[in-house]
């Protein structure tokens, strides 16, 4: 292995002469006193390689001795990852010890000494190549896929395979023949680079299905589906991390992995606490046993936050390769492009836009390329759903992150500044949003024939009665209250109806926090009927408080088990309410 | 600090900047503190062997041929339960005339918490102050500037939560803190008879800019001594981060990095989540909550120091002079503090969520009124009995001075709501209508 020697240190930015060759991205580790620092490879100029260290370099002095690895940064992938907390290089944090983080202390991403009941897949014979199934174990509730390991180029066949029986990860669990004759020993554990892609499917169709997140503003007005992309940028205060933790109490996914990318560490100890509480409405069992948390906060490392990402996109392609359907959420992407800001200007690169580095807006569209529906060579199915917050300076959406990835990804929800100072969570905001999901022919089909014939013709309605509610709501503030028509005011408050029943939602009531699609095909109906009404009014100080009084009662709908007595009560109240003024 | 037998001193300079110099040495590790010409400085830059080191009392009349003398280690602070009732400086050195420390040396800056270590903050903090308590509690562990301008009394509001609050230690970090308010913090300890409580690390205006860079990890490594070591729950006060975030920029611009937004170095960010983020509840009982002061210029919250802030800390809150009232009062509406769910409705009575959010709304629409009249128009009954909401609202409740406990807050919000209200106008839950609604 090639050997080096520190020459140069620039914050964690460490020059290293060199005796070898090197590669790009190559892993290294900087030994200092007893300790080793691992650091990556950016950049060679000569016999000098720029290494961003992933830790502290305090202490660290030109002298110091380098041992390169010759492999890039890799997770290790193995049955044993659901429900560990890992640090952006996949740590295992439990496994740490230690109230304060140890420079140099890395750990074991799997449980070595574990074992797991395999059930073998494939037999003798069969002919198999990367990314096949060989035999499943269970994990959890999920039935973990060994697979062929990704890296192993070309068609083998299987010399023999393990019977079902419980087995170490360590243990041989098959054994490979490749068109030579050579025998490969096969565990349950691989590894693989996170910059790369693993592309062991064989076709990446066009997202189609609906991917519910029991939050009404999105399912209900700017759909996600399976496999899409979207992102959510606001400034500040406007809700993204408690939007991103409702999506993932909720989201009907068979896995959710958590980036927290350069964040607040109480906002993780929130997930650490409540997802062993919260009960997983789809497995009955606790939210904790369907999730995996990359956790590299603000105050940790900040090349080590720049890996978080590409470590928690890896782990989830491998998931998918095992037929499931995987939510990764990132909060916040741009803690990630400030990474890469930061060290791009301690190589002295020339800067891009608000001295970002240049191929930004490359790098984005790369990663959220990762996301996607994929059908397996076996015949099944799998999916990355990938949503990522992006925090932009000033709230101002004309920044190079927001741009960056506006370009890169399907969805957008806003979350406006407005809307949160005046408490309307979640604060997405309606007009600006967008999915474009809903152009997607096969999305309309999927969503007609799942939930009824007239969905999204109904959606686009819903957005009518918003846009046009702003535009009146704008006139009777230059008109004044009595300058408008009537019709102004009726139209302004049908749009509060929309949005204050359907688009804003308590997601710290237990039952408002998360409506299923049929309640929302309910309400969503039960409201648009009111928008179709004509109703008599004298004169507009007779329009809010008629308007108010069914907003409370639908409010209170809201707040009860759907279709409960109470419910129903409430329904019924509604009814009576809305015939009060119906006109003829 | 004196010189010890066996340091190696170098004698020439390559190059000075204004915060800056460059000297040829060898076996110097990075972070490590050093004195030239006898003055405090620290590596930053190692490249072969020019080594150079950010000299923090600035470089005014260092020569080529200063005496450059390195310790081998990082900056370092003597930690023990001495510190408490003491005043220091930006290197921990006393200035109070008092004894030096006898005490284990740490080095500032030290390694964060391991995230699955911490607990989650949930102890609230009680202060008397509505703006605080009942729209936007805090919570032990928790990290909260005021965002304020120069012209507001944030150091009034700063002392009297710090006083107010129940917590073993208050440290204070004064960064750029002119000497008047350094001795209002003074004589505001002492005449609330708490000296023994407080530990001080100060620099004013008088001292060298660069010098300041050291105060917050100063603060903060004293604070975990006492919130980890000892388990107290400690408070630190922050005052003002926007000139420790001008100390950075002074020396990255003389670094010449490329600066990002506003002229504020890449890595602001990092670099206030570093400190912010020491801001802990510790399993066995110790914390640390940190009260910053982040001054606006002209109140934009787009400048990147508060928007960087904004984006690390739980919250922010922000003083207003209320007109109709002629007080100041926590601005009900910019104002946020994201623990707040983790204790209200469970610490507090359970409708303070719903009574919060109801006095707010109305609050609001009593702002509308008010935009409304401005503009000339009508207006209606409703718009009428908002107004007088938000009058009687702000003088009882929200005044700065006024100071009653959480569930007075609360019976006083149901108050105004039956008075000014009809049921259906409130629209909170069924469930506490009928416990706190007293019918007619």
């Amino acid at each position: 292995m090639t050997k080096g020697i520190v020459k140069g240190i620039i914050s964690n930015l460490v020059q290293v002469e060199v005796s070898g060759p090197v590669s790009q991205n190559e892993i290294c580790y900087i030994n200092l006193g007893h300790e080793r620092l691992m650091a990556e490879v950016i950049k060679v100029s000569g016999n000098i390689a720029y290494t961003q260290v992933f830790e502290s370099t305090r202490g660290l002095r030109p002298g110091d001795t380098v041992d390169f690895t010759d492999h890039m940064l890799e997770v290790k992938l193995g049955p044993g990852m659901l429900s560990k907390n890992y640090d952006g290089l996949q740590n295992d944090l439990n496994k740490m010890t230690g109230i304060f983080l140890a420079r140099g202390d890395y750990t074991d991403p799997l449980d070595e000494d574990s074992s797991w009941d395999f059930t073998p897949l494939a037999k003798a014979g069969d002919k198999v190549s990367a990314g096949d199934w060989l035999g499943n174990v269970p994990e959890s509730w999920i039935a973990h896929k060994i697979m062929v390991p990704f890296g192993m180029d070309g068609e083998y066949s299987i010399k023999s395979i393990a019977g079902a029986g419980t087995y170490k990860i360590t243990d041989t669990i098959a054994t490979l023949v490749d068109k030579e004759g050579k025998e490969h020993a096969v565990n349950m554990i691989q590894k693989w680079p996170v910059k790369i892609p693993i592309r062991a499917y064989l076709e990446k169709p066009r997202p189609f299905k609906l991917m519910e997140t029991g939050v009404r503003t999105i399912d209900t007005l700017n759909p996600m589906v399976e496999g899409g992309t979207g992102f959510i940028p606001g400034p500040f205060g406007a809700g993204k991390t408690v939007l991103q933790h409702s999506i993932s109490k909720n989201a009907e996914a068979d896995m959710i992995i958590f980036a927290a990318c350069g964040e607040r560490a109480n906002e993780v100890v929130e997930m650490f606490v409540e997802f062993p509480e919260l009960d997983d409405p789809r497995t009955g069992r606790k939210l904790m046993e369907r999730t995996i948390i990359i956790c590299n906060t603000s105050n940790m490392p900040v090349a080590a936050r720049e890996a978080s990402v590409y470590t928690a996109m890896t782990i989830a392609e491998y998931y998918r390769n095992m037929g499931l359907k995987v939510l990764l959420l990132a909060d916040s992407t741009s803690r990630w492009a400030q990474a890469l800001r930061e060290m791009s200007n301690r190589m002295e690169e020339l800067p891009g836009p608000d001295a970002f580095p240049m191929d930004l807006p490359a790098i984005v569209s790369n990663f959220y390329a990762r996301a996607g529906f994929v059908y397996l060579k076996g015949g099944a199915t799998g999916s990355i759903t990938f949503i990522g917050t992006v925090s932009p300076a000033g709230g101002n959406l004309k920044e190079p992150v927001t741009e960056s990835t506006k370009k890169a990804a399907r969805c957008f929800y806003a979350l406006s500044q407005a809307r949160a100072d005046s408490k309307r969570y979640p604060a997405v905001d309606p007009i600006d949003s967008y999915s474009k999901y809903l152009e997607y022919p096969e999305v309309i089909e999927y969503l007609n024939t799942n939930i009824n014939p007239h969905w999204v013709e109904n959606v686009l309605l819903a957005k009518d009665i918003l846009h046009r509610g702003r535009e009146a709501y704008e006139q009777i503030n230059i008109l004044g209250d009595d300058g408008v028509p009537l019709s102004y005011h009726d139209r302004y408050w049908k749009s509060e109806l929309v949005d204050r029943i359907i688009l804003q939602q308590d997601g710290f009531d237990k039952v408002d926090q998360s409506t299923p699609m049929k309640r929302q095909e309910y309400m969503l109906e039960l409201i648009l009927d009111i928008c179709g009404m004509d109703f008599h009014f004298e004169s507009f100080e007779e329009i809010m408080p008629y308007y108010v009084r069914m907003i409370n009662i639908c409010k209170q709908m809201n707040y009860v088990e759907f279709k409960s007595t109470e419910f129903n009560k409430y329904n019924e109240e509604l009814s009576n309410t809305t015939q009060e003024r119906r006109a003829e | 600090m004196s010189t010890q037998a066996f340091q190696k001193i170098y004698t020439k300079l390559n190059s000075i900047t204004k915060a800056t110099c460059t000297v040829k040495a060898t076996d110097v590790g990075n972070d490590e503190l050093a004195t030239v010409a006898g003055r405090l400085a620290q590596v930053v830059k190692i490249i072969g062997d020019d080594v150079t080191l950010q000299i923090f009392a600035g470089t005014e009349g260092i020569g080529t041929d200063a005496e450059v003398v390195f310790f081998g280690k990082a900056p370092t602070l003597k930690v023990g339960s001495e510190l408490a009732g003491r005043f220091f400086n930006a290197y921990g050195e006393p200035i109070d005339g008092g004894p030096d420390i006898n005490g284990t040396e740490v080095e500032i800056g030290g390694p964060s918490v391991n995230p699955v270590r911490r607990k989650q903050p949930s102890e609230l903090i009680a202060t008397g102050i509505a703006g605080i308590d009942l729209n936007n509690t805090l919570v032990t562990g928790q990290k909260i500037p005021f965002f304020a301008d120069p012209d507001q009394p944030y150091n009034e509001v700063m002392s009297l939560v710090a006083l107010r609050a129940q917590s073993d230690k208050i440290i204070l970090g004064g960064m750029g803190l002119s000497t008047d308010d350094y001795l209002y913090y003074k004589h505001a300890f002492e005449n609330a008879g708490v000296i023994d409580r407080i530990i001080s690390f100060v620099n004013t205006t008088e001292d060298p800019t660069v010098e300041r860079l050291l105060v917050p990890n100063m603060a903060l490594t004293a604070a975990e001594y006492f919130a980890a070591e000892m388990n107290e729950k400690v408070l630190v006060l922050l005052t003002d981060m926007t000139l420790y975030c001008d100390a950075l920029s002074i020396v990255s611009n003389r670094m010449d990095q490329i600066p990002s937004k506003d002229s504020m170095p890449g890595s602001l960010y990092s670099d206030l989540a570093k400190l912010y983020e020491k801001a802990v509840q510790f399993p066995e009982g110790g914390s640390i909550t940190i009260i910053a002061v982040t001054t606006l210029s002209g109140g934009d919250i787009t400048h990147a120091i508060p928007d960087n802030t904004g984006y690390i800390t739980e919250g922010q809150l922000f003083l207003k002079r209320d007109t109709d009232i002629a007080k100041v009062i926590v601005d009900p509406f910019r104002s946020l503090s994201r623990l707040k769910q983790l204790v209200i409705g469970k610490k507090t009575r359970e409708d303070h969520p719903q009574v919060m959010n109801t006095a707010v709304r109305l609050y609001a629409d009593a702002a509308n009124a008010k935009t409304k009249l401005e503009n000339g128009f009508d207006l209606s009954d409703y718009d009428e009995r908002t107004l007088a909401f938000a009058r009687e609202y702000a003088r009882d409740i929200l005044a700065i001075d006024v100071n009653i406990d959480t569930d007075t807050m609360l019976d006083l919000s149901w108050n105004l709501f039956q008075r000014h209200f009809s049921k259906a106008e409130i629209g909170i839950k069924d469930e506490f209508m009928n416990l706190y609604w007293v019918e007619a």
